[in-house]
């Protein structure tokens, strides 16, 4: 057999229950190929675990307590491939589907796990697909963001929505301003923008959200712009449509 | 009959109606000349009375042709008709009368001067049937505003009672697939734990599917119940899920709606202990005072990571059924503080009544 001599395949298990992590290792004692070098019962060791070991496979649990599976996956730039596993979320299985993610129901069945173990096999190596849109469709419909996840080396930060000043977007990255620090997250602020509340949180700018909230005052700057004055003096540009939306949310308001 | 003028009080205002109209025919004929008040009050109010009895067929009528579908030139074809033929048929039932007092010294002459007076009759007559015919029209247009009014409630109430069952009866898919898992996983490591908890999650299936059909069942039922369904929680989360049980024998006995406690009990587990990553504790306490029954449940959480509006349905439930139940008499308080979620249930003590 010539898989023997091959380079063995790292992986990660991610789930907060043991006994699914149980399963899990059960279901790859047969594959002495692969090699599982970590078990993580949370989203926060998993974002770690990843950054030290550089799995190329990971079983990722969807549903687990502050950092959900699409969290951890939004949150690592490494590419890996991923197979999901999840107990019953129908937004999340429509959103896998569409997606082409691989996914494994609980209880997870031998016939199955092969199937997505072949396929994640083949995928290793690939680039992976934007994860903004799986996420984003998991979502289910007429809910927004309550908090977004931001990295910093294996420093994970969660920012409620309400929290949230403004978001600022910077070439590839975008900016999240809450309480005085600035994040940085690598995503685009179209996506950061659909995943908010429209009631909440306004594009004044090409390149600015704003926590409605926080706008005390807008000003006049020069011909045709104007400029948002947040509470902490923050000043940030507003474009003409911008001020368009901030009038009409004014006005749903009032 | 109308189904209004069934009842005795419309009856009575029906009949004093067309007195009244009675009494302003007398007026008419009297003024018209030629007949006394007493004459014409002793001919015309009897006939009033048989007018109104007659005009009640005006009902079936009015039935046969509704406003709203049959053509105007059909509405007034039928009611003239009607009018003029029961306004004739009154007027000669009027003169047979008429002659009939005549042969009494005091009205003598009185079938000539009543003869004189037909005309008017026949067109009050029908005047006073076309009358009575918008009268009817708007009593139809009441009775099907009425029925339409019952109809709407009846469905909102047959809706509610249709969703509290469905809420009654809800088994969280989420956890039944995770308990499933872990049978999975413990079939292998630990196949006696597999088997007890496959009898646990039977029993707690079982359970709930009977408990919905009771009105109401003892606590100590209920107890049951949550009892199961944190012992199948506890195989899932082992360490993380720690529970308390403060509840007086008293209490125990006591009544309560099915399934009041376990959505409860399940938010706990789901939306507070499933949110930490080092887990927590949930907490059931129970007690009785001054005729009420005071339940307490409380669980550790995260108030960040736990959105409110995640805890909603569960609790909206409970909210929904002790007002159906108990209305004012009962009340649910939501306290959440930093690291504490509290639901506080008071409702009347209800002893369990003794068997016979």
């Amino acid at each position: 057999m010539s898989a023997a001599s091959e380079k063995k395949i790292d992986a990660l298990i991610v789930d907060d229950e043991e006994l699914a992590r149980q399963v899990l290792r059960e279901l790859l004692q047969v594959h002495p190929e692969i090699q599982v070098v970590a078990e993580c019962a949370n989203g926060f060791e998993a974002v770690k675990a990843v950054v030290a070991h550089k799995p190329a496979l990971m079983f990722l649990d969807v549903q687990m307590p502050k950092l959900s599976g699409f969290d951890v996956l939004e949150l690592i730039e490494e590419d890996v491939a991923v197979i999901f596993v999840t107990a019953y979320d129908q937004y999340a299985m429509k959103a896998f589907e569409v997606h082409a993610v691989d996914y494994l129901l609980k209880p997870i069945g031998r016939e199955r796990f092969e199937a997505a173990l072949e396929r994640a096999k083949k995928r290793i190596g690939e680039k992976m697909q934007p994860v903004q849109e799986l996420v984003t469709a998991a979502r289910p419909p007429q809910q927004y963001l309550e908090r977004l996840v931001v990295r910093d080396g294996t420093r994970v930060t969660l920012i409620p929505a309400a929290k949230l000043d403004y978001v600022e977007a910077q070439d590839d990255y975008v900016a999240l301003a809450t309480q005085g620090a600035k994040h940085l997250k690598q995503q685009t602020i179209a996506s950061v923008e659909a995943g908010l509340d429209p009631a909440r949180f306004v594009r004044i700018h090409r390149s600015y959200i704003v926590n409605f909230e926080r706008v005390v005052r807008i000003e006049p700057y020069g011909k045709d712009s104007r400029l948002a004055i947040l509470a902490d003096g923050t000043r940030l540009p507003v474009s003409r449509t911008g001020y368009a939306r901030l009038k009409s949310l004014l006005d749903d308001r009032a | 009959m109308p189904t209004l003028l069934t009842r005795r009080s419309y009856q009575g205002a029906y009949l004093a109606a067309w007195l009244l109209l009675g009494s302003l025919l007398v007026f008419l004929v009297k003024v018209s000349g030629g007949i006394g008040t007493l004459e014409a009050t002793v001919l015309l109010v009897p006939m009033a009375v048989l007018f109104a009895a007659a005009c009640l067929s005006a009902w079936y009528t009015c039935r046969a042709t509704p406003l709203r579908t049959s053509g105007m030139t059909r509405i007034f074809a039928t009611h003239l008709l009607a009018a003029f033929v029961l306004s004739f048929a009154w007027s000669q039932i009027g003169r047979l009368y008429a002659r009939a007092l005549a042969s009494s010294p005091t009205f003598s002459g009185l079938d000539v001067r009543y003869d004189a007076h037909s005309a008017t009759i026949v067109i009050s007559g029908v005047l006073l049937y076309l009358l009575n015919v918008g009268f009817f029209y708007v009593l139809i247009a009441i009775e099907a505003s009425r029925a339409a009014e019952a109809r709407v409630l009846e469905t909102s109430v047959l809706a509610r009672d249709a969703e509290l069952k469905a809420l009654k009866a809800q088994v969280n898919p989420h956890f039944l697939f995770n308990s499933l898992n872990s049978i999975s996983a413990l079939t292998s490591s630990d196949p006696a734990k597999a088997r007890e908890m496959c009898i646990l999650l039977a029993e707690f299936l079982r359970m709930t599917l009977g408990l919905g059909e009771k009105a109401s069942i003892p606590l100590s039922e209920e107890l049951s119940l949550v009892r199961r369904f944190l012992a199948i929680e506890k195989v899932r989360f082992g360490a993380r899920l720690q529970m308390t049980e403060e509840v007086s024998e008293e209490c125990k006995t006591m009544l309560i709606p099915p399934l009041l406690l376990q959505p409860l009990i399940e938010n706990a587990v789901t939306h507070g202990i499933a949110n930490l990553p080092d887990g927590g504790s949930v907490r059931l306490a129970a007690h009785s005072e001054n005729g009420r029954l005071s339940i307490l449940v409380e669980n550790t959480f995260d108030a960040e990571a736990t959105p409110g509006h995640r805890n909603g349905m569960g609790l909206a439930n409970v909210r929904q059924r002790l007002e159906a139940r108990y209305q004012k008499l009962a009340s649910m308080r939501v306290a959440p503080n930093a690291t504490l979620f509290q639901v506080n249930l008071s409702l009347p003590a209800e002893p369990r009544e003794e068997q016979s």
